[in-house]
């Protein structure tokens, strides 16, 4: 049985439908434009993890090399204090990028429990020439397995299987942006030619595409000894090792601890992706900032109209007051009523966002070189729905908190007496 | 006879615009069954000192009893409680709530009391209707009934709970002659047949000299009755 105070509620509710739809149509809008923009901004923020990040690893140790003349060996042997060593013009060395003893490194790191999976990288610029045309790419020689669980790359194939890398010799898997320029499909010759002049014949096995211009328009793989013959190298020179951790949250710290313990520069993925991690951050804060003005907004709609229903019903409220009823009571009456107006409101809001979201989601995505997604990256996830849920009863809430306490407090006596 | 209405010394002053004692050791007993009216010319006090003894107004010195129980002092809550159970009121300006129905009106406080189901107090409620001749008008909103007869829904919705007191303050002031000797014949009905205890605050000689006894003030004091 319904109380009666949830009764007087109801009624003054539908007496008044028109002020009532209003209201709600004020959290409606507020909820579904959050909705949207959540769903819309998340969408693209997930779109951009899975792709930008995903092509990247957690962790990626390599060989940083720098020409730093800023100490020499002499300071080692002599007393700086009272010797001051000055070198002219120095040269630097022609070091090689590698990372040394890399198998020692890679089997250590197979055996800490937070990592499941390494994959050693032997990376370097290549001209793809097929024919007149050439174009300047990277290539990367992998143990395609091992960088398949780092990258995802097994689903991001095109055309062709990753396997085919290991069946077939002299294979190689080409960014799909990058076998369209070269105009080659699947079976088709290459020729890999690199900066110190050794060239090398491969046949297209497989493309895949990351969705991400910078990579599907330059990258190919092969397998790792192939770059150590093309550039003449022993079968232990890879210039990367990439990591990847059971939880990618921890990166950072891991990173930090991989470079102090292997000597090496270790980059974690958000470091690397600094760019596309501030986007990220400055998306959600907007997305956050524009949905709770709405929802203020609409909290203030609300919270005038309480305001001007509970002056329209000053002689309402004294009445009540006079047969019994406690300013508990009618507190109750006209919150219960804000509250009706914030539930309806928002379960409208979570179908209007939805229905919004839906649209967005089937709209084609323009067409362009660097994404290749065909419409708008659009996410459904329950807990924004469940938030906006929340957010819109709790505003309506607080809205109709401060008039509901002032009509509990009308002093019948003085309304009466007129 | 059983006393169901005393009070000891009330004072009360007002504080604005300048102080003003409106009340001055108001003391008097009201026995079960009387059919009271409190005259004076405006001003006099009547109205506050009916407010004070319907508990809306706490805001005195002195003592009220109702029923034997002392309500002076009791908390907002328990005195609320107090009105839904003990006291009826019947206003100048009808008061009834425009969104209701005549027979949800007459509901309101009897669901507020709790003590009967919803499908028993509408039936309670049908018969106080029907005993005012209202029953014909029982589903309508509240808001079209005419002055005569929201007065008698209001007179019904008084009733409901079977109260201590009714409370009246100018019931027929705001009712042409026809209406106000109907709502009169019904209060000394009650009076009568029911046993029911009345006051009323009321400037209309003509009524007052019709109820059972009148209490008549003064500059806040009592000079009469």
């Amino acid at each position: 049985m319904l109380s009666v105070n949830f009764e007087i509620a109801k009624t003054h509710l539908l007496a008044k439908p028109k002020q009532t739809l209003i209201a709600m149509l004020g959290v409606t809008f507020g909820i579904g434009m959050y909705i949207l923009m959540i769903s819309f901004m998340q969408g693209f923020n997930e779109f951009l993890q899975d792709t930008l990040l995903s092509s990247t690893p957690d962790v990626r140790l390599y060989n940083d090399i720098k020409t730093d003349f800023t100490h020499s060996i002499l300071d080692e042997i002599s007393d700086t204090s009272k010797v001051l060593n000055v070198v002219h013009h120095p040269k630097p060395k022609d070091i090689t990028p590698n990372i040394k003893s890399s198998a020692l490194i890679i089997g250590d790191l197979k055996k800490d429990d937070r990592v499941i999976a390494v994959s050693p990288i032997l990376s370097t610029q290549v001209f793809y020439v097929s024919g007149p045309v050439q174009i300047n790419g990277t290539l990367s020689g992998v143990n395609i397995l091992e960088e398949s669980q780092l990258t995802g790359l097994n689903s991001k194939m095109k055309t062709g299987k990753i396997e085919n890398l290991l069946t077939i010799d002299n294979g190689i898997l080409m960014g799909h942006g990058l076998a369209n320029k070269l105009n080659v499909r699947v079976g088709d010759i290459v020729t890999l030619a690199t900066p110190t002049g050794n060239s090398m014949r491969f046949r297209i096995v497989g493309t895949f595409q990351f969705g991400v211009g910078s990579l599907d328009n330059i990258k190919c793989y092969v397998n790792l000894s192939k770059v150590q013959q093309l550039l003449g190298k022993d079968n232990q020179y890879v210039t990367d090792i990439g990591i990847k951790l059971k939880d990618y949250d921890l990166a950072t710290d891991i990173s930090k601890e991989f470079a102090g313990r292997y000597g090496y520069k270790a980059d974690d993925w958000k470091t690397t992706n600094a760019s596309a991690m501030v986007s990220i951050l400055i998306r959600n804060v907007m997305t956050f900032v524009v949905s709770f003005t709405l929802l203020v907004v609409a909290g203030f709609g609300i919270y005038n109209i309480m305001s001007m229903t509970i002056q329209n019903k000053l002689k309402d409220i004294a009445i009540l007051k006079a047969q019994g009823f406690s300013s508990s009571d009618v507190r109750q009456i006209f919150l219960t009523q804000s509250v009706t107006i914030g539930v309806f409101g928002a379960l409208t809001g979570l179908l209007l966002g939805f229905i919004m979201s839906s649209g967005v989601y089937n709209l084609p995505f323009p067409k362009n070189d660097f994404i290749s997604i065909t419409h708008f990256p659009v996410v459904f996830h329950t807990k924004h729905y469940l938030f906006g849920m929340g957010f819109g009863v709790i505003t309506t809430f607080i809205a109709g908190l401060m008039p509901s306490i002032k009509a509990g407090k009308i002093d019948p006596v003085a309304i009466l007496r007129g | 006879m059983e006393t169901v209405l005393k009070t000891i010394k009330l004072n009360k002053s007002f504080y604005e615009p300048e102080e003003f004692r409106v009340l001055k050791d108001v003391s008097f007993e009201i026995e079960k069954g009387e059919f009271v009216s409190i005259v004076g010319k405006s001003g006099c006090g009547k109205s506050t000192l009916l407010y004070l003894i319907s508990t809306l107004d706490t805001d005195y010195t002195g003592e009220i009893f109702i029923n034997q129980k002392k309500v002076t002092g009791l908390s907002q809550n328990e005195l609320a409680r107090f009105r839904n159970e003990h006291i009826g009121f019947v206003f100048q300006f009808h008061f009834l709530l425009p969104e209701f129905t005549a027979l949800q009106n007459v509901m309101i406080p009897s669901q507020k009391l709790g003590k009967y189901s919803k499908s028993e107090s509408e039936d309670r409620a049908y018969e106080k209707l029907k005993w005012l001749d209202m029953q014909n008008f029982a589903s309508k909103l509240s808001s079209k009934l005419s002055g005569g007869q929201q007065q008698r829904v209001a007179i019904a919705r008084a009733l409901i709970n079977d109260p201590t007191i009714i409370m009246g303050d100018e019931p027929t002031g705001n009712l042409d002659s026809t209406n106000s000797e109907i709502v009169f014949d019904i209060l000394k009905d009650l009076a009568r047949t029911k046993g029911q205890t009345i006051i009323t605050v009321t400037h209309d000689p003509e009524f007052a000299q019709k109820t059972d006894r009148i209490i008549e003030m003064k500059d806040g004091e009592i000079v009469k009755g």
